[in-house]
């Protein structure tokens, strides 16, 4: 039995010890805001936070986080008014919108390390997320804005 | 019969909160009557608006009923269905919002909610063609205003007095006379007994008085959660009982099972499950391509297990498709005659009298959609009832191809709309769907299949790869005498009928017979090219090869001639004039020339406004260069510059970038915008890397590693955009596709003005390191 604390709440699981934490968050913990998008961590979708640090969901076991806590967009903040989400909306980043809970996560990830990125160390923290509607110029602004207080 | 002299009741705008689980039919038939308000024609008389669109021809054309679209409850909440899907345009905001305006209701208290698939109630539903602003900005706000007037009428009969002295304004109507307010919601059970005012006649806004259009002010309706994670997509549909499917469809287009062993793939934990899917042969539209479904409790198993499946295949007819060879054949093709699709002169003369001919030779291969929400879709059928759940862009087309593909009514098929992950029209052909169905229909429980990433490369309906070849003559003096540009490209007819070689009048339109330049001898030529793939729609369409030859064309004239980029463009513009191109059944994306003709005015005017706001000629530095391009997509004006930088190994950066855009009557600048920055990033993303290449009949990439998209670290530091002004009354026109357009000419032309090299070849990829 492995268990591991998803945004404060001690979950557990007996399957695969090897299913990828993305797949069980989204369709055995019901925790959908964190995306699929390549399975090979290489877009980013999937970003969660695993004790303090930034985490492709997908190529993270199950058995990789136990006895570990993570964070899912679901559980950034109660209201979803933390820097990064409220920047997010003030900027209106968003087109579809599928990529953003990994943009915003790997994005709160990084303020945690560097409270105060430059333009460069923004675009080079966050290359590992891919937005195909190309929102880029407004996430590097958006994330400007969350380190410069919103 | 036409409704509007009918005037009758229908039922309360309470029920119709709930008005999706009421069937058109019931509707017609409780009432007696046996017509309905679809109107088929036009919308409206020539002397009611300053312009028409095509919208009353799309399939089930335009529905203009407050009854349908608008529903007011006693609390004030006022209910507003979006019939169009979202995929990251704003079009879930934007027509809602247009009710609102027109309604005078306030935005803080509407609630959208989205429609299912059903044409016949909602009129067309086919998000795709950069239409939705275009085809329903009118109609919206006709739905707006009648809404308005049967809440105007019935306060001025609960107060006794003549309609035409209460106003509504800002959810309340107001009789400023006596100095009397009734709210929205305490008119609304009496509103839904008034009669729909007729559509002719009805008095819309002053367009000074908006809050909302034009204004920008308003975020998307679904900011809040998609940055809390609950906004729906289609992958987040999760029904109680609901299996997770996987597939393994043949490697090669066309390609069959021959057999396969489920065993590894059941061992696998948590799988419980492995069946064989229906597949059609190619082509067959949007019917799925067969294989083997491997179900279990998540899709982590689903995948494990699928990967464990052991699979032998029949490659079939397309087992032969390279790419490097048929490209070969494609060049061949483009350099001797083909069927003429527009002809004005004797552009073979003119070219052998001219002093000088310049020939361009330009490739684009096939490219993959890829958007952020590979595929997916959740079905549940019982007996002879179906319901999806999917990200599709046209719910309506998806309906009819489920009942089909079960053979069971249409009516008994209800088309659940998420939001899309993307869709760039990959998600306007529906074969995710379809499979889902099949598999829950065996199953008996609800399924959900999810495509990889890989699935989404491998198996996507890939835009065509195209040959386009331009030669232009000059005379002494420089000026162009004559142009052939020969277009040789897979048809997307061949997706729907076998062996349909040339192109269709959609695709020629598309930028190569609609081509603008003032030059006496035109030929325009499509060669035959036969498709070994699905091909389909992508974002802009034939519009991105094209407009990639032509103005690129451009730039080498400028080059050729020792001219300005910017100067040679609007010498081969020409006079401000309405272009007329000498074609049989010009297709005009649908719409009337009347209303949308090709407009060398507004073309200049973009090329003019950009070239001021973008400093066109501004100095930079060594190693950077300039590019401008324009073009004419989904009856829109648009014209970039780009600004790059190469440096001395090579490598390529994007300092800056401005376009200028001219899509008339717009709602929304501020998403306008942000279609724009994105249009650029895709531009940026096909020019440098997009590329997907066949051999053996078998897509050669798979994922983000091999088939690369822009990452914020290579993006443009900055976009700006520009929106021409609408003059009064100018017809709207697409903000979704043609941004991508001019990206990669502009581009290419920057990079010839910073390093000497034409690029003729796409994708970029190392060319500029060798």
């Amino acid at each position: 039995m492995i268990k591991v604390k998803i945004n404060g709440q001690e979950q557990s699981w007996d399957g695969d010890p090897d299913l990828p934490l993305l797949w069980f968050l989204r369709d055995e913990a019901g925790l959908t805001g964190t995306k699929y998008g390549c399975g090979q961590a290489l877009c980013g979708a999937c970003t969660v936070i695993v004790d303090k640090e930034a985490v492709r969901a997908c190529i993270t076991s199950i058995n990789d986080v136990a006895g570990r806590e993570v964070t899912t967009i679901e559980g950034l903040h109660p209201n979803g008014d933390h820097p990064v989400q409220k920047a997010w909306r003030q900027v209106n980043v968003p087109q579809c919108g599928f990529c953003q809970a990994g943009q915003i996560m790997q994005a709160a990830a990084l303020l945690m390390d560097n409270p105060k990125p430059s333009h460069d160390q923004i675009r080079e923290a966050m290359s590992g997320n891919i937005c195909r509607c190309g929102c880029y110029q407004r996430i590097e602004n958006a994330v400007h804005l969350a380190s410069t207080g919103v | 019969m036409n409704f509007i002299d009918n005037p009758r009741k229908l039922h309360s705008f309470e029920k119709n909160i709930r008005v999706e689980k009421v069937s058109r039919r019931s509707i017609l038939k409780g009432l007696g009557i046996t017509g309905g308000f679809v109107l088929a024609a036009p919308v409206m008389s020539r002397q009611a608006l300053a312009y028409e669109t095509g919208a009353g021809k799309m399939p089930h054309g335009v529905v203009v009923d407050p009854r349908v679209f608008v529903a007011v409850a006693p609390d004030g909440t006022v209910t507003i269905l979006a019939h169009r899907s979202e995929m990251g345009t704003g079009v879930r905001t934007s027509l809602p919002l247009i009710v609102a305006e027109e309604m005078e209701a306030d935005w803080s208290r509407v609630k959208v909610q989205q429609a299912h698939g059903d044409e016949v109630k909602f009129g067309n539903q086919d998000t795709d063609g950069s239409r939705s602003t275009r085809h329903y900005l009118i109609p919206m706000r006709q739905i707006g205003a009648s809404a308005r007037i049967m809440l105007e009428q019935a306060a001025a009969k609960r107060w006794g007095v003549p309609a035409t002295e209460v106003k509504a304004v800002n959810h309340e109507v107001v009789h400023s006379a006596s100095g009397r307010k009734l709210g929205f919601g305490e008119l609304a059970a009496d509103a839904a007994k008034e009669s729909v005012p007729a559509v002719e006649g009805l008095k819309l806004k002053d367009p000074k008085d908006f809050r909302y259009l034009g204004k920008g002010q308003v975020g998307i309706v679904d900011l809040h959660d998609i940055t809390t994670g609950k906004a729906r997509y289609g992958a987040d549909v999760r029904l109680p009982g609901m299996k997770y499917a996987v597939i393994a469809r043949p490697p090669v287009t066309g390609g069959k099972l021959v057999k396969f062993d489920p065993d590894a793939a059941l061992k696998v934990p948590g799988v419980e499950k492995v069946m064989q899917v229906r597949g059609w042969p190619w082509p067959s539209k949007f019917q799925p391509l067969g294989g083997v479904a491997v179900i279990a409790r998540n899709t982590g198993a689903a995948i494990k297990g699928r990967d464990a499946l052991k699979l032998t295949w029949d490659d079939g007819a397309n087992g032969k498709y390279d790419s490097v060879a048929y490209r070969k054949e494609l060049e061949e093709a483009s350099r001797k005659p083909g069927l003429v699709v527009r002809q004005e002169g004797d552009a073979d003369a003119a070219l052998k009298g001219a002093d000088k001919v310049i020939v361009g030779e330009y490739y684009l291969p096939h490219l993959a959609h890829v958007s952020m929400e590979p595929p997916v879709a959740v079905a549940d059928v019982k007996g002879d009832k179906a319901e999806i759940w999917a990200p599709v862009q046209s719910p309506g087309g998806t309906r009819e191809d489920v009942a089909k593909t079960l053979g069971i009514p249409e009516g008994n098929v209800t088309v659940n709309v998420t939001l899309l992950g993307g869709g760039f029209g990959r998600k306007s052909k529906c074969d995710f769907a379809l499979e889902a169905a099949l598999l829950s229909k065996e199953l008996g429980a609800p399924v959900k299949v999810q495509w990889t990433r890989e699935d989404d490369v491998r198996h996507d309906f890939l835009h065509t790869v195209s040959v386009e070849r331009i030669e232009a003559g000059l005379d002494k003096s420089g000026k162009v005498i004559a142009w052939r540009h020969r277009s040789v490209a897979p048809t997307i007819a061949s997706t729907f009928a076998a062996g349909a070689k040339h192109e269709a009048a959609f695709e020629l339109g598309m930028g190569l017979v609609d081509m603008p330049f003032e030059i006496a001898n035109i030929s325009c030529e499509n060669p035959e090219a036969a498709a070994f793939t699905r091909i389909g729609w992508f974002r802009s369409v034939s519009n991105i090869p094209r407009a990639f030859a032509v103005q690129s064309m451009v730039g080498e004239i400028a080059a050729a001639t020792g001219r300005d980029q910017k100067e040679t463009l609007l010498a081969l513009i020409g006079t401000p004039r309405i272009v007329k191109p000498a074609v049989k059944d010009m297709w005009n994306y649908g719409e009337p020339q009347d209303s949308y003709p090709i407009d060398t005015a507004r073309l200049r005017k973009v090329v003019e406004l950009v070239a001021e706001k973008g400093e066109w000629g501004r100095p930079v530095a060594k190693g950077h260069g300039l590019g401008i391009a324009v073009h004419r997509s989904f009856v829109s004006y648009i014209a970039t510059i780009v600004e790059v930088a190469v440096d001395d190994k090579g490598k390529l950066t994007v300092p800056r970038v401005d376009t200028a855009i001219d899509c008339g009557t717009y709602v929304n600048p501020e998403r306008i915008a942000s279609q724009i920055e994105g249009a650029a990033i895709m531009g940026l993303s096909l020019a440098k890397y997009g590329e997907i290449s066949f051999k053996d009949g078998k897509v050669e990439q798979k994922n983000f590693d091999d088939f690369q998209v822009i990452r914020i670290d290579e993006s443009p530091a900055v976009t700006n955009v520009y929106i021409v002004p609408p003059g009064p009354d100018t017809p709207p026109s697409g903000v979704g596709e043609p941004g991508v357009p001019p990206f990669a000419p502009a581009l290419m032309n920057a990079i010839f003005a910073a390093t000497g090299k034409r690029i003729r070849s796409l994708p970029l990829g190392k060319q500029l390191e060798a």
